[in-house]
């Protein structure tokens, strides 16, 4: 029995701790919001905690762009927790890798919302793991923050799409390069997958009908061919204004730095690209890449208070030598979605979360202000960045505000 | 013709003619140290990849070194030597405690090695981590080699060109002009045989799978140049790898040259005139098809069966 006091009044103590910590920082805190209510559905959510799933891959060929996910959600989990939580419980995280295999992602997801019970996710990187792991969300009714600029083509109920679908990174950016570089002739490059095929597509269909244009090339390459001796002779025989690229992984390097080296470097060539951030960067190396532009919501040197403070958080916490791209950062919005969706439900229950985020204005994301639609993306701006030696961006241009369109009309 | 002047053609012939060149010369350089191991010894080293990453990090580390210590023009030249002893010391180490106890079981070194890549792929990862990394080149290997305004020849190609020549040239001349090269052939030939006249056989095969590794590891130095390093780089050259060797025929030094030359231009000349995909598959097809009437490859070791 004593034992049994015991607990009860250690819980009374922590209780009463917390609601004097809730009273002085403003925040809510659990009293408010009684467990039996706000989890109606039986999720991990206690008096003190609630449980939220990060699933990317730690190991494998694509922990090379999802570590710093991981890293942006964790931090920004770390910040949220310091602040006192969600509804004045602290998140606890169940971290699982997706060992850049997709079944994994599927059984991995299983796993977090069956027996985790994990009330969100953080995670997915590459469309095939989405893909894979989608109809697990969907049968659970979980809820995933999913973070990659993509090719579009879907919504889900389940999904907030935190970074980009294809037309937002893509039409402005064409826009842009096309006025600012009387660009008539596109040569267009990618790696031979879904994504880039579907941006191409999209690209192509943009340049021929809206900026009267003409596309002399276009050209997919196997994921990990590092050889691209022909293709770049191609390129010079045809001698296109401008060369849109959506080249990934271990290729990337290999592109850009046979490029420069063949000659082609910027001050002869001018180069879009919607797949190189400061990430990929670290491994093209700057001199490579002086010079070229990038389309991306996000920039690290980006000069707001918000991402100040973001940069200086996440190199205190990773390290000074880590560099955010446009994926990290939307990465970061995750959990802050997250939050600010239970705050506005007023619960943890899914469905409620679900309907509460549409229409939240993010004010301190780290990019801008970003507004969350009806269709579960994002409502953001397009940036296009010249890469310095530094491996940093500088931000030349900055579109306005540009609606989310999932399944663009005309461009399928 | 086709709208492009007779100078403009003339300029591509030159550099596709030099983009060929060059692709045969990695193939060439990624293969020479697969071709000892699986050719001489045959055991199935999927490792190889790994091994190669291990020359890509010595060069990306020796790199910074470099940077600090204000010797970056020339650093790259003890970059390949730390690469090679470094991997010939793995190599050695490897072969000690896993691959001599494999030898009469091929199918089960194929699965040793390949597990062994995948530890070794988390091994780079847990320390250098998961993202790619570059090593810095020295100035002189950067851009390119105009011998006219229109032909530009990537430079670091040459250095790989030259580089492929050099390890080529002193594996001939290790195979075929040394002691330690009769030995590893009179073993491959007749390992009774060998063993019987005094030939330390195990020796031999401990230093022959070191050698192919460091040479692997040369090749991973030198592809810092026109590739990637992260943990699993070495994933992206080992299916090619393998292909040359086979193509070749296992046994052979030449045919892994003749091989590596033939896909090579192959590959390149396809790959101006159709998408790049489809000349990788169009090359893949026609190897297969020779392969199914050659199933020995194009140069079939002698050898009294």
């Amino acid at each position: 029995m004593s034992t049994l006091n015991r607990r009860g009044f250690i819980k009374g103590a922590m209780l009463g701790a917390m609601m004097a910590a809730g009273l002085v920082t403003g925040h809510a805190f659990a009293a408010d919001y009684p467990t039996a209510k706000v989890n109606t559905t039986g999720l991990a959510v206690t008096d003190t905690t609630v449980k939220v799933g990060i699933l990317h891959s730690a190991t494998g060929t694509m922990a090379i762009s999802e570590t710093g996910s991981i890293q942006a959600e964790k931090l920004a989990i770390e910040q949220i927790n310091a602040m006192g939580g969600i509804l004045g419980r602290k998140i606890e995280v169940v971290q699982e890798d997706g060992a850049s295999d997709w079944p994994t992602f599927a059984e991995k997801a299983k796993k977090l919302l069956e027996k985790d019970k994990v009330a969100s996710v953080m995670g997915c990187w590459t469309s095939a793991s989405r893909k894979a792991a989608l109809p697990v969300f969907e049968k659970d009714n979980g809820l995933l923050f999913y973070p990659t600029f993509y090719e579009g083509l879907e919504q889900s109920k389940n999904v907030f799409y935190t970074g980009q679908e294809a037309t937002q990174q893509i039409l402005a950016g064409l826009d842009w390069i096309a006025k600012e570089k009387k660009a008539k002739t596109f040569y267009l490059i990618g790696s031979d997958y879904i994504w880039p095929r579907t941006s191409m597509k999209i690209a192509r269909k943009h340049i021929e009908q809206h900026l009267g244009g003409k596309v002399v090339g276009e050209e997919y390459i196997a994921l990990g061919d590092t050889q691209f001796g022909s293709v770049i002779n191609k390129i010079k025989l045809k001698r296109p204004d401008v060369i849109y690229a959506a080249v990934v992984g271990g290729s990337n390097v290999a592109w850009f730095k046979q490029l420069n080296a063949a000659g082609l470097n910027s001050s002869k060539q001018t180069m879009l690209t919607i797949s190189v951030t400061e990430d990929e960067v670290l491994g093209i190396g700057g001199e490579n890449l002086a010079g070229f532009y990038s389309a991306m919501k996000y920039f690290q040197s980006q000069d707001n208070d918000a991402n100040k403070k973001f940069v200086e958080a996440f190199k205190k916490r990773w390290g000074k030598d880590a560099v955010i791209g446009d994926v990290t950062q939307a990465a970061y919005l995750g959990p802050w979605l997250y939050k600010a969706a239970v705050e506005r439900a007023g619960s943890f229950d899914v469905d409620k979360v679900q309907a509460a985020l549409p229409g939240y204005e993010f004010k301190d994301a780290p990019e801008g202000p970003v507004t969350v639609e009806a269709n579960h993306h994002l409502t953001t701006k397009l940036r296009i960045g010249q890469w310095g030696k530094d491996g940093q961006a500088k931000v030349v241009y900055t579109s306005g505000y540009i609606k989310p369109d999932p399944f663009p009309k005309g461009y399928q | 013709m086709f709208g492009y002047s007779m100078a403009d053609i003339g300029n591509i012939v030159v550099m596709q003619g030099f983009s060929g060149l060059s692709m045969f010369t990695v193939l060439l350089l990624m293969a020479l140290g697969l071709a000892i191991i699986f050719g001489q010894m045959g055991v199935i080293n999927m490792a190889h990849g790994e091994f190669m990453t291990i020359g890509a990090y010595t060069t990306v580390l020796l790199s910074k070194v470099a940077a600090t210590y204000g010797f970056t023009n020339y650093y790259f030249i003890f970059a390949i030597a730390i690469a090679f002893l470094l991997a010939f010391a793995v190599g050695y180490f490897i072969e000690f405690i896993m691959i001599r106890h494999l030898y009469k079981r091929p199918l089960d070194t194929l699965l040793a090695t390949w597990g062994l890549s995948l530890v070794m792929q988390q091994i780079f990862r847990s320390t250098f981590g998961a993202k790619e990394v570059s090593a810095e080149l020295p100035e002189w290997m950067l851009g390119s080699f105009k011998p006219t305004p229109d032909i530009d020849i990537p430079i670091n190609g040459v250095f790989v060109m030259v580089l492929a020549a050099l390890v080529t040239f002193g594996v001939y001349m290790f195979m075929y002009k040394s002691r330690w090269g009769l030995r590893v052939r009179a073993t491959v030939q007749n390992r009774t045989m060998a063993g019987a006249v005094g030939i330390n056989t195990s020796k031999v095969d401990r230093v022959t799978f070191a050698l192919g590794c460091g040479i692997a590891g040369i090749a991973g130095a030198a592809f810092t140049t026109i590739a990637s390093t992260g943990p699993t780089t070495g994933t992206l050259y080992i299916v090619d790898s393998f292909m040359v060797v086979v193509f070749g025929g296992a046994a052979s030094i030449v045919g892994t040259i003749a091989s590596a030359f033939g896909i090579a231009q192959a590959q390149s000349i396809l790959q101006f005139f159709m998408t790049s995909s489809m000349g990788k598959v169009s090359t893949l097809l026609v190897i297969v098809t020779i392969l199914m009437m050659k199933p020995e490859g194009l140069f079939a070791s002698k050898l009294r069966k």
